[in-house]
């Protein structure tokens, strides 16, 4: 990605709060984005919200690397009424860690949180009600990893709920 | 006592359902089961090329199909640093403004019905159907318009169309007055609207509900104006804000902004400048790696598009802000204390489209 240098007061705060935690803090296309250690991932967001009035959490997902060793990206983006303005803080971490839930700092995360542990797998810790919220509770697998193909079925499931042999 | 709404209740709009907890006739707490409409709308666009996939995101918000199409072009515009031409962009905004009309004369019409007023919704359709028709004579489609191409407009405009549009205006600008004494001051709508799910401006805010809700709860937020898209900053319309935060300010803001629509139209369709309907824009789409997000104002509130490309012809990720999900989420606030009957009202004023919801 052809990124360049995200600098303003904002990324400067970001730094100087955050001197180990805040990885890269770049742009693309004009939108600013922000890397984070995941252990410091929930405390940027609260920084940013309680400190420089970014209330409003438009979106909360995840993209899937599964080459790398930290393959799930967090995405949070976040906007403010006051500055009228938007960044995206993203953090990289393996499958077997599990990221604290940023509920507690914004009631729409619970149900975003939700989607993410149904289509990836990423368990949340601390998430009041963590279970899936689009595909059945029994379902197994988790749809938007990118080892499962787009007619990769939970058969089992199929059979057993529907009667019939395939979902094909 | 626990009471099980839906999923095939006329008035959840669709196939949602709600498992009520009850004191009486008291709603103690309320949880959304949801995921019956879902078809992994997000898995497909991995699968699909960039222009495959833009009919897709019609069928999510199938009311408002051409603002999916809107949102959608603009983000995937945006990845690629392509504008649209002048003639396209004031076209877009005709077309996105009648189909926000077109989703709050549905809304409004099943609300109403929701509520007993049957009458409204004969109204509202009738009214509908009129766009509908303008859309049919452009893409030959009603509902699942595709109306609008990476980088421009499907077709050329019909030779009616302005016409049509007019005719529209100026016969809709009387029926909202209809509409206005049918119901704004009808008691039986008032008694059950009002002081009825209140979401303060801060909830909102937290709850990271948009649209039309934000705005009735006094809060003038509307990314039209905020962050203009597709050349809104050319137009002169105002938001309209109420500060009661309840189902009844919710159904007042919807009123004013078919009212707003209809101004933005009128300037529109006097200035539509003549030119390409379309950008140059490769045959084959191949996004350089990079990431966008961008969100239009949809009739139901901030519709966004994360997209990730990693240089494939295939977005890498296609994630949707669905306005209606995120919405629908509140719900769970709002209807605790309310009465099992206002729960129909506030499910009807949130204005949802489960298409949406489960993507």
């Amino acid at each position: 990605m052809a990124t360049e240098a995200w600098e303003d007061s904002l990324s400067g705060h970001l730094h100087s709060k955050f001197v180990q935690a805040i990885l890269k803090t770049e742009s693309f296309r004009g939108q600013p984005f922000a890397e984070t250690t995941p252990d410091e991932f929930h405390a940027v967001v609260a920084f940013l919200r309680d400190d420089h009035a970014f209330d409003y959490l438009c979106d909360l997902t995840a993209v899937d690397h599964p080459k790398d060793e930290a393959r799930f990206e967090l995405v949070a983006i976040l906007y403010s009424f006051a500055h009228n303005r938007r960044v995206r803080i993203k953090t990289r971490f393996p499958e077997s860690f599990h990221p604290q839930t940023i509920s507690d700092v914004y009631l729409a995360a619970n149900w975003l949180e939700r989607e993410i542990f149904d289509m990836f797998g990423i368990q949340f810790t601390g998430h009041p009600n963590l279970k899936r919220i689009l595909m059945p509770d029994d379902w197994q697998g988790f749809p938007l990893r990118k080892e499962r193909n787009i007619l990769d079925m939970d058969q089992t499931w199929v059979q057993n709920h529907l009667g019939i042999e395939s979902g094909q | 006592m626990v009471l099980n709404m839906g999923p095939q209740h006329p008035s959840t709009h669709g196939v949602l359902r709600l498992v009520l907890k009850l004191d009486g006739e008291r709603v103690k707490a309320v949880e959304c089961v949801i995921g019956y409409l879902h078809r992994g709308v997000e898995k497909i666009g991995e699968n699909r090329t960039y222009i495959q996939f833009a009919p897709y995101v019609d069928r999510m918000d199938y009311i408002s199909a051409v603002s999916n199409g809107l949102g959608y072009c603009l983000a995937v515009e945006g990845l690629i640093g392509v504008e649209a031409p002048p003639r396209a962009q004031i076209v877009r905004v005709i077309f996105a403004e009648l189909n926000r009309i077109a989703s709050h004369l549905l809304w409004l019409g099943t609300s109403a019905l929701d509520l007993g007023a049957m009458t409204a919704l004969f109204y509202c359709l009738r009214e509908r159907e009129e766009v509908l028709k303008i859309f049919e004579n452009y893409c030959g489609a009603r509902l699942t318009t595709h109306a609008f191409r990476i980088g421009g407009l499907q077709y050329e405009l019909h030779d009616t169309f302005e016409a049509e549009t007019r005719a529209f205006s100026e016969m809709f600008k009387k029926r909202l007055d209809e509409y206005d004494q049918l119901l704004t001051n009808n008691p039986i709508w008032i008694e059950r609207l009002k002081g009825v799910g209140v979401l303060t401006a801060d909830e909102c805010k937290s709850w990271g509900v948009s649209g039309p809700m934000i705005r009735a709860a006094g809060l003038a937020w509307d990314l039209r104006k905020a962050q203009p898209y597709s050349g809104y900053d050319q137009f002169d319309f105002d938001i309209p804000t109420r500060q009661g935060a309840d189902s009844y300010d919710r159904y007042l803001v919807r009123i004013d902004e078919m009212r707003q629509s209809l101004r933005i139209i009128d300037q529109a369709i006097e200035k539509i400048p003549t030119g390409a309907i379309m950008a140059k824009v490769p045959k084959v789409l191949k996004p350089a790696p990079g990431e966008v997000y961008v969100s239009i104002e949809a009739p139901k509130g901030e519709l966004g598009y994360y997209i990730v490309s990693d240089g494939s012809l295939h977005p890498y990720r296609l994630r949707v802000r669905p306005p209606s999900f995120i919405n629908l989420a509140s719900l769970e606030k709002m209807a605790v204390g309310a009465l099992v009957a206002d729960v129909v009202a506030i499910i009807g004023t949130i204005d949802i489209v489960l298409g949406e919801v489960d993507r």
